[in-house]
Parts: structure tokens; sequence; C-alpha cells
């Protein structure tokens, strides 16, 4: 291996090691120290100038206490499962709201489709933080939307959408939307038009066409779609604390509390270590889809 | 057989709808002359006068600039070199945790990306401000540009690089002038989409930012926690306005291109004639 070689891959890889893996050690590390009141707020720390007998000092002190704390609260245990019911119900959301968008897109004539996909891939470029505060203003009590329902005479008093879930399930389904619409897209842009033809000449109608092959063909689309929302959306912070108000508990906001309210830097890295291990599940998922998928084009 | 039915036609009216409404309204308000959000009072521009006269968010502004310029630059070429290896390489020792690595940072919650570099400048000592969040901002940016980078690399043909080998040029002669013109568009898409990203975070530059710099993104999320103003209706105005011809561009780009190179091969086949 020349040096040029060695160069070009240690780079890189240093890097990566230096400031995405050394990071997760130093979380998990923290996470089984305790807090105390000192700067930085927890201890013991790992000395590695005193050796092995430092790292043995370490290990005797060890225990899992911040992990049987966050289970024995109710309040991490309540975040946790309340981020996946809201990480589902968005997701499931967004897929009912991107599949006919993206099924529109696909069948809508050759030249439209560069423009089309450019309406959808601008608000993915517009910052997050703005399409997010966008809805404060929609749905307040005073916001755009109870004005226009209490001008249609559809309600009498406002609805309280603000702060509650339905709040960040809106959020979450039109910031993420983009990424549940394009994969579904590319997938249904390649489907072959005969098939859905040849379907019909055997008797299918359209309806039962669109259900044994149009969705069959495009699942892989949906899986990558459902992932690429359910996945980040687990882990979100903005949504929650601007539109969902106390009511509202999410893992990535409890987090955030407990580290820049709390400082309890050990709970907060207990914390992030168990909502890896539930994402490392459909983390894998989406893995095995996307070699599927990839497999199947070659 | 494609179809352009009724069907199609609502869900596509319905589904930008709701994706352009919210924005064009914010627009619109930002143009309004009450301080109510939510109340027009008419038309004013006093609110970009008031943003631009606000010392606290330009500074900010200028911070996040920086930031991402720089950030997005060296991902760019960390990124591109971290594609290369992982699309041309071949196999090295570790090679499945550098793959790892590139991809696992696309898919973490900002909240732990945030955590965990902030945990790691705090134990070794470093001073948190615009340093660290370029260091930061690098990081995750640069798997970004490499996912980017390496499926242009993944489906050009390799047999031009091997020919400018054969040919006596030295790796890196057949780089510069060979591979890098062919996947300059994906370095370019990935500069920007750097760029955007960094522009754009709010979570890890609250961890990493530390008191001495504020960044645009942690600016409006302070002031958002207090209410809707209409300044930030004008910001976010101005940002959309930015992004809208960025985009706009970059597809117009792209479609002249894709149509000369059309042209270029028909009057290739007729020159072949």
């Amino acid at each position: 291996m020349n040096l040029a070689r060695r160069t070009l891959i240690g780079i890189p890889y240093l890097w990566l090691v230096l400031l995405f893996l050394v990071p997760f050690g130093i979380i998990f590390k923290i996470s089984l120290s305790d807090i105390a009141l000192a700067i930085p707020p927890y201890t013991p720390t790992l000395d590695l100038s005193e050796g092995l007998s430092g790292i043995r000092e370490f290990i005797a002190g060890l225990d899992w206490e911040n992990y049987i704390f966050l289970t024995e609260d109710d309040l991490y245990w309540r975040a946790y499962l309340s981020s996946l019911r809201i990480a589902l119900i968005s997701t499931v959301l967004a897929l009912l709201v991107g599949f006919p968008i993206a099924y529109g897109m696909a069948n809508a004539s050759p030249e439209w489709r560069p423009t089309l996909m450019m309406l959808v891939i601008l608000p993915f470029w517009t910052s997050f933080l703005i399409r997010v505060y966008a809805w404060i203003g929609i749905l307040s009590n005073e916001g755009f939307l109870n004005q226009f329902l209490l001008w249609t005479g559809l309600i009498s008093d406002p609805l309280q959408i603000m702060n509650t879930s339905t709040a960040v399930y809106i959020g979450i389904v039109y910031t993420y939307l983009p990424f549940m619409i394009l994969p579904i897209y590319a997938t249904l842009e390649r489907l072959d038009g005969s098939l859905l033809e040849a379907a019909e000449d055997l008797g299918c109608s359209r309806a039962s066409a669109f259900w044994l092959v149009t969705i069959p063909l495009s699942k892989s689309g949906v899986i990558a779609g459902c992932f690429l929302v359910f996945i980040p959306a687990l882990g979100e912070f903005v949504i929650p604390s601007l539109l969902g108000g106390s009511s509202t508990l999410m893992i990535g906001k409890v987090l955030w509390e407990e580290f820049f309210s709390n400082r309890d830097w050990p709970v907060a890295s207990a914390v992030a270590i168990i909502l890896l291990l539930i994402l490392v599940i459909p983390i894998i998922l989406f893995q095995k889809n996307q070699e599927k998928q990839a497999e199947a084009e070659t | 057989m494609r179809r352009f039915t009724w069907f199609n036609a609502t869900s596509l009216t319905l589904g930008f709808a709701f994706l352009y409404i919210p924005m064009i309204i914010l627009v619109i308000y930002s143009f309004n002359s009450s301080r109510l959000v939510t109340v027009w009072a008419g038309f004013s521009t006093r609110w970009y006068g008031e943003l631009l006269r606000d010392e606290a968010f330009l500074d900010a502004a200028w911070v996040t600039l920086r930031v991402a310029f720089i950030s997005s630059t060296i991902a760019t070429i960390l990124g591109t070199m971290a594609a290369y290896v992982l699309v041309r390489g071949g196999k090295f020792m570790g090679r499945t945790l550098f793959s790892g690595m590139i991809y696992a940072p696309l898919v973490m919650p900002e909240v732990i990306t945030g955590l965990s570099l902030l945990l790691l400048f705090i134990s070794i000592g470093l001073d948190r401000g615009v340093f660290t969040i370029i260091l930061a901002h690098t990081t995750f940016s640069m798997c970004y540009v490499s996912v980017v980078v390496s499926s242009r690399l993944v489906s050009f043909d390799r047999s031009v690089e091997e020919a400018a080998l054969d040919l006596g040029c030295t790796p890196f002669d057949a780089f510069r002038s060979v591979t890098l013109p062919i996947i300059a568009p994906a370095v370019v898409s990935g500069w920007l989409l750097a760029f955007t990203l960094s522009l754009d975070d709010l979570v890890i530059a609250s961890f990493t930012a530390g008191p001495s710099a504020t960044t645009l993104p942690i600016k409006i999320f302070s002031s958002v926690r207090l209410g809707v103003s209409p300044e930030i209706n004008a910001l976010s105005t101005i940002l959309i306005a930015l992004v809208t011809i960025g985009v706009v561009t970059a597809s117009l780009v792209s479609k002249q291109r894709i149509t000369r190179a059309k042209r270029d091969e028909q009057m290739a086949e007729q020159a072949a004639a």
C-alpha cells in the first residue's frame, strides 16, 4: 500500500473516528458515572494518566444506576413510548398524504415531472425551523385555521390544536413529507405501465389492478419512505418543543431538558444510549430494504 | 400507459397546497404592519427595516454564513475522499467500520450527535465557539457529501479512468483530469447540501456552540419560543426567497445541460451517419 492511498483513506477515517466514534465512547462512559456538583458535572471520570489503576478504579466504581433510574421513573418510560407512538402515527399519516402525491406525480405528463419534482424538493431546502414556525401562526388559538373555521361557522369556539400531539403530527408530516414522496415516486416512475394493461386485459378492474400490481411493486419505495420519516421523527426535538407544548412527551425533548435544564449529564447520556438501542432495529431493517432494492436493480 | 385522472389532479393540488400554503401565509404576513402576526393591518416593509437594524440578528447571520461556508468546504473535501475510498478503494482494514461511520450519522438523531460531540469537546478541554460548531457540522455533513458523490462514482464508466492510467497518467493526474470533471456536478450538489444543512441546523449547533457563539437558527429558536414575531416572518421570507432562487436556477441549469447533452448526442449520431 503506497503513501498516497494511505493518506487518502487515513484522513477521512481518522476524522470520523475522532469526531464520531470516540464521542460515542464518551457518552457511554458518562452514562455509567454519577452526577456531581462539579465541572464537568459527573464523577468518577476515567483518568487514563493513572494507567491501569485508573481504569481499575473506574471499573470498580461502575454501576448501572442511571439505567436503573430510567426504568424506575415512569417519565422516561412514558417518553419513549409516546415518542414511538407519535413517530408511528406520523409515519402512517405521511404515507397516506404522500402516496397520492407521488402517484399523481408519476402519472403526470413527462414534461411536467421535473417541475413537480422541483416543487417537492424546494421545501426540503428551506429551513426546517422556518417550516415548523409557519405552523405556529396557523394552529394557535387565534391562528389562521381557527379564524377560517370560525368564519365558515363550522365551529363556534376556537379549537385547541396548538400544544397538543395533533400539532406535532401535523408538524412531522409537513416537514418530512418530501422524504416520503421521493422514494415512492422513484419506484412508481419506474413501474412498467404494460403490467397494468396486462392486468386489465386479464379482467382486473382498475382498482384491483392498483392493489395487485401498483402497490406490491411500489413496496420498496413505501418501506424506504416510512423509515426515512420514522427514524428521524423518533428523536425529533424541534417539532415537539415548538408545537407540542408541555403536554407532549418526546424523548428528544426529555434528553434536551435533562441536559440543559437539569444539567444531569449522566442521565442524559443514558437516555441517549437507550434511544440508540431502540433505533438500531429500524435502521437495520431499513438497510436490509435498501440492499434488497439495490439487488433487484442489478 | 399514463393516466392523468381527476384523482391525480386533486391529490397533486391538495398535496402542493398543503406544502406551500403555510409558507405563503408566512411570506404575506411578513408585510403586515401590525405587531400581531395573525391580524392583517395593512402593507408595510417595517419589519424588514427593523430586522436589518437588529445587530444581534446580523451578527448571528454572519456567524452562520461563516460556519456554513467553512464547514461545507472541508466536508466536501473529506466527503469526496471518503466516497472515492469507499467506491474505488478496494479492500482495506476496517472498511466495514468506515462505511458504517459514513452511513450512521445520516440516521442518527441530532440530539445524540450534538450531545456526544459536546461531551467530547468538554472532555478534551476545547473551548466551545465557532470552531467547535465548524468541527461538528463538518462531521455530519461530510457523510451526506460522501453519499451524494459515491452514487455518482458508482454509476460512471470506470474504463475511462483505466484508459488514462494506461496512457501514462499518475493516479492523481487521472483523478484530476478524468474523474473529477465527471463527478463535479455531484461534488457541487454535495457542497450545496452541506451548506444548507449547516445553515439549517439548530440542535447540533445549540449543543456545540457554547455561550460565546450564536447562530441564526439558535437566535430564531429562542425568539420563536417567546411567540410569533413579525421580524421572524421577514427573516423567513428572505431565506425562502434565497432558497427559491437557488433551487430554480439549479433546476434550469440542469435542464439546459440535459438538453445540450441530448443535442450533442444527436449531432454525434448524425456525424457518424
